[in-house]
């Protein structure tokens, strides 16, 4: 199935029995979403699926939180494993993976090390951005930077951006140096280091951001937010389009403003609870079997010629 | 905010009850004492305002399945990231208000207010 585009069964007489059972499960939990323009409609994607000839996709991983063992998941490596084993049975593999946040628990350096040698499994570049548990050792995020900033020549605390068939994508950090009583921040350096990275780019450049916390108010009680996004989203708003991704909050959610559609997305490791939906916004355990339909992936589609982003999100249940 | 002040209302009466009681009854901690114990528990400090005397101790232990710490917001002390059941002591020698939050989740703050 590797090398094959995504069809629906109906259309693939090739497929076997068991991938054909694969592939209804996906088609049955993902909804895909297509950004054109602003405008964000969502159809199942065994209808839209096989009109799309991506001209390459990326993978959205988030809160590994390698070295997790409490109630909500005892084995986050196990289900780690699994996500990484369901990106690799994507029919259409991943250029890169890009990982939003909380790679490990506690900045342990052998929870780092033990996430790298399981991401390794997936065979394409990590791209990270630094969560609030990476942060966690005594230079406030140096550890993390030692061990990830060589690799994308990333500035300041660990921003940077990169280009790709087309698409530009930029790697924030709102998780160091917070302020008492307020939530994700950017700080001005890094605001200004945006503003000049886009300055000399197309407003039809198709755009990514990727960072941990959320670009935009979620749930302004827990926190769920980053207070100067607005002053960066500034420097965005010419841009036809504009895809946020983040992780933090362990469950989906969307968002479009104007340009801008907005996506958190699963942890690999524990769900949270929706906003307000319990006393805080700690690990959530589910009843027993029911923690793989809430942990999952991202698949991002780029539909060459049409700036669109198919972006599907794929439970852990949707492989077992 | 407004929400969090409510929810801590209830704390502030019991975290005042208990300094007045602890006041009248202890000599000044010593630096090796643990204190005015205070957890850390559903994403709150608790109480949310501590009052010690000078050369007093607080300790707070993290009850939540998710790591903490306790970060003074002009950098004067900080704990480590405390994971379930990890605790914290800080000896304040000089009078003043402390304001300190936890740096994983910045909206969970709290006060120790050092009487002489």
């Amino acid at each position: 199935m590797a090398d094959r585009p995504l069809l629906t069964p109906v259309e693939d007489g090739l497929i076997g029995r068991r991938g054909m059972l694969k592939c209804m499960a996906w088609a049955g939990t993902g909804v895909l979403w297509t950004v054109s323009g602003g405008v964000a409609s969502s159809v199942l994607a065994s209808e839209a699926s096989a009109a799309a000839t991506a001209a390459f996709s990326f993978v959205q991983i988030s809160d590994t939180h390698v070295g997790f063992n409490k109630a909500a998941n005892p084995d986050p490596i196990a289900t780690l494993h699994e996500a990484i084993a369901q990106v690799k049975a994507l029919p259409q593999q991943p250029a890169f993976v890009l990982h939003t946040g909380d790679i490990s628990h506690l900045s342990k350096p052998e929870q780092f090390d033990t996430a790298d040698q399981i991401l390794k499994d997936l065979g394409v570049p990590v791209f990270h951005v630094p969560g609030e548990h990476d942060t966690l050792d005594e230079g406030n995020g140096k550890v993390y930077l030692d061990r990830y900033g060589a690799m994308t020549k990333a500035k300041g605390t660990g921003w940077y951006s990169f280009d790709h068939g087309g698409v530009h994508f930029i790697a924030l950090v709102n998780v160091v140096g917070l302020k008492g009583g307020g939530s994700g921040s950017l700080g001005p350096e890094q605001v200004q280091w945006l503003a000049d990275d886009v300055a000399n780019l197309r407003s039809s450049t198709p755009i990514v951001v990727f960072a941990h916390m959320p670009l935009w108010d979620v749930y302004t009680p827990w926190g769920w937010g980053t207070s100067d996004a607005p002053a960066a989203f500034e420097h965005l708003k010419r841009f036809g389009s504009v895809t946020v991704l983040n992780g933090h909050i362990h469950q989906v959610t969307q968002k479009v403003e104007g340009n801008v559609a907005f996506h958190t997305g699963r942890s690999t490791a524990y769900p949270q609870p929706a906003p307000g939906a319990a006393a805080s916004p700690g690990p959530l355990t589910v009843p027993a079997g029911e923690l793989h339909s809430v942990l999952g992936v991202r698949d991002i589609r780029v539909v060459r010629g049409q700036h669109d982003l198919a972006i599907t999100d794929q439970t852990l249940a949707a492989s077992a | 905010m407004r929400f969090r002040l409510a929810a801590h209302y209830p704390y502030l009466i019991a975290g005042g009850l208990l300094v007045a009681a602890i006041g009248v009854a202890q000599a000044p901690a010593h630096a090796a004492d643990a204190g005015f114990v205070a957890k850390i528990a559903n994403f709150a400090f608790a109480p949310p305002t501590i009052t010690v005397h000078a050369g007093g101790a607080v300790t707070w232990t993290n009850a939540d399945d998710d790591p903490h710490t306790v970060y003074a917001d002009n950098g004067a002390f900080k704990s480590q990231a405390l994971d379930t059941g990890d605790s914290f002591t800080q000896t304040f020698a000089n009078p003043g208000v402390y304001s300190y939050h936890c740096s994983l989740h910045p909206y969970m703050v709290g006060k120790v207010v050092v009487q002489r």
